[in-house]
């Protein structure tokens, strides 16, 4: 894919997603709006198309399917962390035992460190304090042992990223 | 089938609230900085998300059924919020922890004293 054909597929991309986006938001589907709303995306569109679309075209359909399986598992984990939370929180004891550990991945791409810097924060028991992009290198709070080891030892999420965005090794 | 929704929408709201609530009382029992935003972060956005829900399936089967276009709207953008709160509940709370960790903060370890 040449570079001006990805450009034109950016732009695209974005306009119909800012439109469809103006469209759900207003709810008025007159001359007027629907003009307003045209011209408007077409602006944020050719502005910032490069924010919504970035880096090689190649299979970003299958990363993007990969993705949204990713997103359920991903939504369970969720509902695991906020019952670790507050089992935590209401134990009469606390056992909480905070530990701060540093990991290395293999991913580089700005969107998949995103994802798993996110995933971290809402995962049970870790949050993430720093991530350096150039190592792929992790910063972890951890609220007990038990969490920060399935980060370090098992290395789960990570794997799982990692194959979403095909970045192994 | 009404009554049904209107029974799970309560469900989803106590169970928002009651995450929301686990939050705060984290906030106020856990002993540092860091580990507070460990119940903010997480719960906050369950919490939120759940409420949010509930409040969206009201709509799509009670509320709106022959009403106009823009408050059928309603849900998409309560979907919407979803979305966000999603995207931007980790990063504000691994924002807040970077300043904290950036700027010295000491972490709590086992044993100490209250901070």
């Amino acid at each position: 894919m040449s570079d001006n054909s990805g450009k034109v597929f950016g732009i695209a991309v974005t306009f119909c997603a800012m439109f469809l986006f103006w469209l759900l938001l207003s709810g008025m589907l007159d001359a007027l709006h629907v003009g307003a709303g045209l011209i408007c995306s077409l602006i944020v569109a050719l502005i910032s198309h490069d924010l919504l679309v970035t880096g090689k075209g190649e299979k970003r359909l299958v990363k993007a399917f990969r993705f949204f399986i990713y997103l359920g598992w991903e939504l369970w984990q969720i509902i695991l962390a906020n019952f670790d939370v507050t089992y935590r929180v209401l134990h009469p004891k606390m056992p909480i035992d905070p530990v701060i550990i540093e990991f290395e991945t293999p991913l580089r791409s700005d969107f998949a460190l995103v994802t798993l810097a996110n995933s971290i924060t809402l995962t049970p028991g870790t949050i993430t304090i720093n991530v350096d992009p150039t190592k792929g290198k992790f910063q972890v709070h951890a609220i007990a042992q038990a969490p920060a080891d399935a980060l370090t030892v098992d290395k789960t999420m990570q794997s799982k990223v990692a194959k979403v965005f095909m970045e192994e090794g | 089938m009404v009554e049904l929704i209107v029974v799970i929408v309560t469900i989803l709201l106590a169970a928002g609230v009651f995450f929301m609530l686990s939050g705060a009382i984290g906030l106020l029992r856990l002993p540092d900085f860091y580990t507070r935003l460990h119940a903010t972060g997480k719960c906050d956005t369950l919490g939120e998300v759940l409420i949010l829900f509930g409040l969206l399936l009201y709509h799509i089967f009670v509320y709106s059924p022959g009403a106009e276009l823009s408050v059928q709207l309603v849900p998409v953008k309560l979907l919407f919020l979803i979305c966000f709160i999603f995207l931007a509940n980790p990063t504000a709370t691994h924002a807040i922890m970077k300043a904290a960790y950036n700027t010295g903060v000491k972490p709590w370890k086992k044993g100490d004293p209250r901070m």
